[in-house]
């Protein structure tokens, strides 16, 4: 399968970078694992893609204000094989090994799925429930967005149309809490059917004293289901009390059927990984 | 005197090393490459599979690395170095101990996914070179057979460990049997 033609430039510099989007059919390529598979089925033709594989200095993990930057070209493979990543958040690694495959992790970049925005990538999940910001540069200089409004609908963003992303910044997951991804994956392509990110933090007495929660696969577009998590505050990280705390976390979204799975099966699944992934949260912040 | 370009506009070189030797082609920029591997080098031992970076058939290593080739543009590679399965056994004929752990433990039988098993192995081993069977199979997930049932890929995995790690002869003593016995008879 072929794409569409194109042009192509390979950027080298951002400023560069951030000229060449002028043209309103632009696409950046940074790994290409989410976009390349769309042009090849023509399911995006864009005229030029402007590649930032070859700006210097771009594949980075770094620690920085108490939390993980995380430069535009790092990829997955970077990821798992991270010391700064395994220490301060290893949901982010354990999740990295769930994407796709090996070969695939070796090329697609965590910035470039945060940018694709595709309803089944898994990282969309564990940034929402790590929290932090994705770090942006355009025409007018840089700014950093939330990731709680970073995600606006299917494959879209908050990024503007000549904006790139030059850094993710994920807070780490804190003392005495403790995350979990857990993944239902369609086992050819491996995105997530349903796939649940949880940081749980534990009270002294033990109860669950606060849980973020991300969800992808679901709906259109991840999503922390607020609701959950202010019901998981004060419980006890018991199979009970969490089953009936996740019952809602599909409530209110418009949630996705397809061949593999009905919007049923996938609301079922969301109540199901959401309880593991907070009981498992809470084992590891027990220590 | 400066030459014409003569070049259609749309057209890119990309200079790469594979097998060790420097490549120089003009691509259009929608040119995968698996088929400039495959259709302007002649290296048609890196298959094309689903095309769909699924089934790991067109695996090769790019600047040391198993990546798929069919999810790679050839402009994404120009400056890169390739190693392609034409360049595992040796000039001689000598399998690499990987190819000579598949011939003995029969871990192919059509042989269309065998190439990029073996450089999706290769990589598996340089990272974890004693590896569990469980983390052979998670490690070989990006690598799809449909003859075999992976077990023979699985144990070829693990003999290749034990050669590459010298805990076994690079020849399995078996393997000298001219009459092996047969795969899977009970």
């Amino acid at each position: 399968m072929f794409p569409a033609k194109f042009d192509y430039k390979a950027a080298s510099s951002l400023q560069e970078a951030v000229g060449l989007l002028d043209d309103p059919d632009a696409k950046v390529i940074a790994g290409g694992h989410s976009l390349l598979p769309l042009m090849k089925l023509r399911l995006a033709q864009p005229k030029l893609l402007v590649d930032i594989s070859r700006i210097p200095d771009l594949a980075y993990i770094r620690v920085d204000g108490g939390q993980l930057a995380i430069g535009a070209m790092t990829t997955y493979r970077q990821i798992k094989q991270s010391q700064e990543v395994h220490e301060r958040a290893p949901v982010l690694a354990e999740a990295a090994h769930e994407v796709g495959d090996p070969q695939v992790q070796a090329r697609g970049t965590l910035a470039g799925s945060l940018a694709h925005a595709d309803p089944a990538g898994d990282m969309p999940a564990v940034v929402l429930a790590l929290g932090g910001s994705v770090r942006a540069v355009g025409s007018s200089g840089e700014r950093d967005v939330d990731l709680d409004s970073f995600f606006i609908d299917m494959l879209t963003t908050a990024l503007q149309e000549r904006e790139i992303i030059r850094e993710v910044r994920l807070n780490v997951v804190p003392a005495g809490a403790g995350a979990a991804y857990q993944k239902f994956d369609q086992p050819a392509s491996h995105y997530a059917l349903t796939g649940i990110c949880a940081v749980v933090t534990l009270s002294g007495a033990g109860d669950i004293a606060s849980a973020r929660i991300g969800v992808t696969g679901v709906g259109p577009k991840a999503y922390r289901p607020t609701a959950v998590e202010q019901a998981l505050a004060g419980k006890s990280p018991s199979e009970d009390s969490v089953r009936e705390a996740v019952q809602t976390v599909a409530d209110g979204i418009d949630v996705l059927g397809d061949i593999h799975a009905s919007p049923e099966y996938r609301a079922h699944l969301a109540r199901v990984l959401t309880r593991r992934a907070v009981l498992q949260a809470a084992t590891r912040a027990r220590g | 005197m400066a030459q014409t370009d003569t070049r259609d506009p749309g057209m890119h070189t990309v200079t790469v090393i594979v097998n060790g030797t420097r490549q120089s082609r003009e691509v259009e920029p929608r040119q995968l490459l698996v088929y400039f591997l495959r259709e302007q080098l002649g290296l048609t031992g890196t298959h094309v599979g689903c095309d769909t970076s699924q089934c790991g058939a067109c695996t090769i290593l790019l600047d040391g690395l198993a990546v798929k080739s069919c999810t790679i543009l050839a402009v994404q590679a120009d400056g890169s170095e390739i190693k392609t399965i034409e360049d595992f056994a040796e000039p001689s004929g000598k399998l690499h101990p990987i190819q000579q752990a598949f011939w003995e433990e029969h871990g192919l039988q059509c042989g269309f996914c065998t190439p990029g098993m073996v450089i999706a192995i290769d990589q598996l081993l340089r990272d974890n070179p004693k590896p569990t069977e469980a983390e052979v199979r998670r490690g070989l997930d990006g690598n799809l057979c449909r003859c075999t049932g992976y077990q023979n890929i699985v144990k070829a995995t693990l003999s290749a460990s034990r050669k590459l790690t010298g805990e076994e002869p690079f020849e399995k003593p078996e393997a000298m049997n001219p009459e092996p016995a047969a795969v899977g008879a009970h």
